[in-house]
This record gives structure tokens, sequence and C-alpha cells, in this order.
């Protein structure tokens, strides 16, 4: 049980704000902070791993204090056992992919860990090579790998696969879930992709300014904030162009990887622009699904 | 012709002293000057370049009084540890180690701000101390800049003059260093001895120089 209740002011480029957060956080549970950047998500995950100090409150994980204001404890980042991933690796470039996954491992831990975790991840074939000679999602293969093998109590993910295409992203998006279930570790990530947040998270706290505005399962945080219910469509967009035609207006949106163009009255368009975040609803009664996979 | 190559071996010793000492002294410096927040940055750091601008009488000048026997420094080392740096090859070190100071601590300094915040995060994420990182995660990926911290080091330690001039003298087996022979020997208008030191000079230099740079190339197409 991970309890968080900390503040920490945070300068943004719209101005300093204050970063106020609690939180609860169950055994092997999968949490996603949500929201735009700037809204205090990484802050909150490098305050979690102690590479940051808030400027008050507590920070307790099964009882122990890893961070008290109160009683001046703030415990050092490399006695948390906190497995973090980064957006860009952080592999070292020094070491071989094998070497890497050592270097990791605690003292007296069994090395037989690496070789387990090589093959787990399937990275046989990568193993004796250097991080610069792999592909973003190889190099973020084996961050994963490297974060898993100093056998962490706590998974921390910053926005691991904002780097990679779409394809490699939710190829690794499944090592992940895979892997979190198979240790069963309990492990939060920083995204801004409603995709990953379904695909891997239990709940997600969607943050806003600093606070936690909703949290709860993907589907009925995501939905409540659209203001719907079940058998109705909804997607997130961005608009990209309106134009008129007589009296209704074309808008062009782009949601996810692809670009869609739907018919808008004036009075929806009134206060859009090019570039505005939106919702995409519609009443599907007999909406058609079709499998693409081959 | 037969010429005395004592002033060339108290050149290389000087210098592969010298670069040894800062090696000791400087990268563990370099790395405090890298990560330091401390607000004495600046002056720290406008001390450690001083002997850059500074004409090398000057920093001679006055380690020659604090060396002197007459001084506290001076009577201090002589009497309580037997050092007598004023006119002797150990002093040459010292005002050498001071003198090459900034030509060590630069390049390694900017070799460890140019790694990635990240990687010295991710090491700590992963439980490993100060120490630890330091030398498995830091030092092996600024291998550039410590060799060329250590080349410019030796190098420049070969090239003091004015410095050695002031405060070592010109006494064979002690002092008398290459660049001090060539000195001595123009005036006493023995042009040939000069142009063997310094064709002997010359010629390491830029072997030397050169090996670095033809090293640094293939690192880098190895890399690229």
């Amino acid at each position: 049980m991970i309890e968080i209740d900390i503040r920490k002011k945070l300068q943004s480029a719209r101005g300093e704000f204050m970063l106020e957060i609690q939180l609860s956080i169950h055994p092997s549970e999968f949490v996603t902070l949500f929201g735009q950047s700037g809204a205090g998500k990484s802050t909150l995950l490098r305050c979690l791993s102690g590479l940051e100090a808030p400027d008050a409150g507590f920070i307790r994980v099964n009882g122990a204090s890893w961070y008290d204001s109160k009683n001046g404890i703030m415990l050092p980042a490399r006695l948390r056992r906190v497995g973090y991933m980064f957006q860009e690796y952080a592999l070292f470039p020094n070491m071989s992919v094998r070497g890497n996954l050592e270097f990791a491992l605690r003292k007296k831990a069994d090395r037989k860990r690496v070789d387990e975790l090589i093959e787990l991840m399937g990275l046989g074939e990568l193993q004796h090579r250097k991080p610069a000679t792999l592909s973003g999602g190889q190099k973020q293969r084996v961050a994963l790998a490297r974060a898993m093998a100093s056998e962490p109590g706590l998974l921390l993910l910053d926005e691991p696969f904002s780097a990679l295409d779409h394809d490699t992203s939710i190829r690794l998006q499944a090592e992940v879930l895979r892997l979190q279930q198979h240790f069963g570790i309990t492990s939060i990530m920083v995204s801004h992709d409603m995709g990953e947040v379904y695909r891997l998270s239990h709940r997600v706290a969607v943050l806003e300014e600093g606070r936690v505005a909703r949290l709860g399962a993907p589907a009925d945080v995501f939905r409540a904030s659209a203001g719907l219910g079940n058998g109705k469509l909804s997607f997130a967009g961005e608009v990209l162009q309106i134009e008129t035609a007589d009296v209704v207006y074309a808008v062009t949106l782009l949601v996810g990887n692809q670009v869609f163009r739907v018919i808008a009255s004036a009075e929806e368009v009134r206060h859009l622009k090019p570039g505005d975040r939106v919702m995409l609803m519609s009443k599907a009664f007999n909406p058609v699904l079709q499998s693409v996979t081959s | 012709m037969n010429y005395d190559l004592q002033p060339l071996f108290l050149t290389f010793r000087l210098a592969a002293v010298t670069t040894l000492i800062l090696c000791v002294i400087g990268i563990p410096f370099a790395y405090w000057m890298a990560y330091s927040r401390t607000r004495f940055k600046p002056v720290v750091e406008a001390l450690v370049s001083m002997p850059l601008v500074l004409p090398p009488s000057v920093l001679g000048f006055y380690l020659l009084l604090a060396f002197s026997p007459q001084n506290f420094i001076g009577q201090f080392l002589e009497h309580w540890m037997g050092l007598k740096l004023a006119f002797s090859f150990e002093g040459l070190i010292v005002a050498s180690v001071i003198f090459s100071f900034p030509f060590m601590v630069h390049p390694v300094q900017s070799g460890f701000q140019a790694l990635p915040v990240t990687l010295r995060e991710a090491a700590c994420t992963l439980g490993k101390s100060r120490w630890q990182i330091f030398l498995h995660v830091l030092l092996p990926n600024i291998k550039h800049s410590l060799l060329a911290g250590i080349v410019l080091s030796f190098a420049h330690t070969i090239g003091e003059f004015g410095v050695v001039m002031m405060i070592g003298g010109n006494l064979p087996g002690a002092t008398r260093v290459a660049s001090i022979a060539i000195f001595d020997e123009v005036e006493s208008l023995n042009f040939d001895a000069a142009n063997f030191y310094a064709l002997v000079l010359f010629a390491v230099c830029f072997v030397i120089l050169l090996s670095v740079y033809l090293l640094n190339r293939k690192m880098l197409m190895k890399v690229g």
C-alpha cells in the first residue's frame, strides 16, 4: 500500500502553481497519472523515486516512511528500491545490454535473474550489443529489463512509450503488461495517451493544475468526463482544420493516428479553433466492428 | 655530437608526475565543479582558470615568495615535512600542478556536464552509491574528455617555462628542464644543442597530439 500526501510549489509556462496530491495505491495495482504536460505528473513520479523532494507532506510505502516533512525524513533514491523507466531510456552507453542488467543487480543478488530477464524480454540476440546500436523499441525493452533487474518493489514509468512509433509502442505496452503481471509489481506510469491508459492501467488519476481532478477505472473516468453512458462512442481528438460549406461546417480532426472529417453546426464550431482538444461523440445504435488483424 | 639528455628526462619526469597528481586531484575536483551548486562556484571557477590568463611569472613570483624559507609556509614545509620547495624538483611539481590545473579540470568538467542527467538518476534509482556511479557510469562515458585532460596537462607541463624559471632556476638534474636548457644554450650561443632539445620537444609533442587526434577519430567512427 502506497500512501501519498504531498505538496510542492512548481513553475510552469503559465506561472507558479501548487502540486497537491493525495493518492493511495494498492499492492500490484497499475495506476496511470494522466494529464496535460506541465500538470505535475513527472514531478510526482520523481518525488516518489526520491530524485526530487516535495516541500511538505508524506509518502508511506507499506508502512515505511519514504518522506515525511514533519519528522525530517527523506529516504535517498538509492535506498527506495524503485524501478524507474525514463522516456529517453537512460541506458549506460559503456555497458552491453547484459552489462546494463548486471550493473542493476543488488548486492548478493542471484545472477540468474539477468538470464531470466534476458529470456523473458527476448533480449538473447542483443545481449552483447551496446545501447548505441539498438533501435528505440529495443532500448526501451532493455530499460524495462534493467529496471526489473534491481528487484524493485515499485515500478515507475515516465512516458516510456512517447518516443516510439505506434506499432513498437503497442508491442512494448504488451511487454510491460506481461512483466507487470508476471512479477505482480505495483506500477505507476505517467502518460498523456488515452490508448496506453486503457490498455495498461487499473486506475487512472487525471491531474489538472497540480491536483487529482478525477480518479477511477479508465473507462469510467474518461466516459464520465465526456458525460456519456454506455452505447455511445467517444474519442479524444484535436482540431486540425475548420471549413465552411454554406450553413454547415466541416471539421477535420486528428484522433489517435487517424484523420476524420465531420460535419458540425455553427453553434458547435463557435468556440473552436485549430489545435483545440475536443471530444468526438456519436450515438452508435448499430456500430460495425470489423477485424483488421491478419 | 653528444648532448646532455638529462634536461629531457627531467622534463618528461616532471610532466609524468604532474599528470599523475592531476589525475588524482583534478578529476574528483572536476566532478565537484560539474555538479556542485554552491554559491561560491564562480569564485572557484575563476581561481582555477587564473593560470590560463596570468603571466607565468606572476604565479612563479608568488610561489617563490611562499616557498621561501623566510616565509611561514616555506618554514612550515621545511621544518615539519622536510620539504624544500624553492629551487627543487619537488617545487617544480607543485608549481606545475597548479599551473596545469585548468588543463585537466576544464575538459573533464565539460565531459561530466555533457552527460545526460538521467544516467546518474538511473544509476541512483538502481541503488548505486555515489562512488559506484562515478567509477562505473560517469568515468567510462567521458573517456574522450579524460584523454584530452591527460594529454593537455602532460603537453602543457612540457611547455612550461616562466614558472620554472622563477622558482626552479637552472640546476642541472634538479630543475634544468628542456625548455630552460634551450634558453640557456641559446644564451651561450650553442645553437646546435638548443636545436637538439627544441627538435625533440617539437617531435614528441607532435606525436602525442597526433596520436590523440587519430585515436579520437577511430573512437568516433566506431560509435558513429
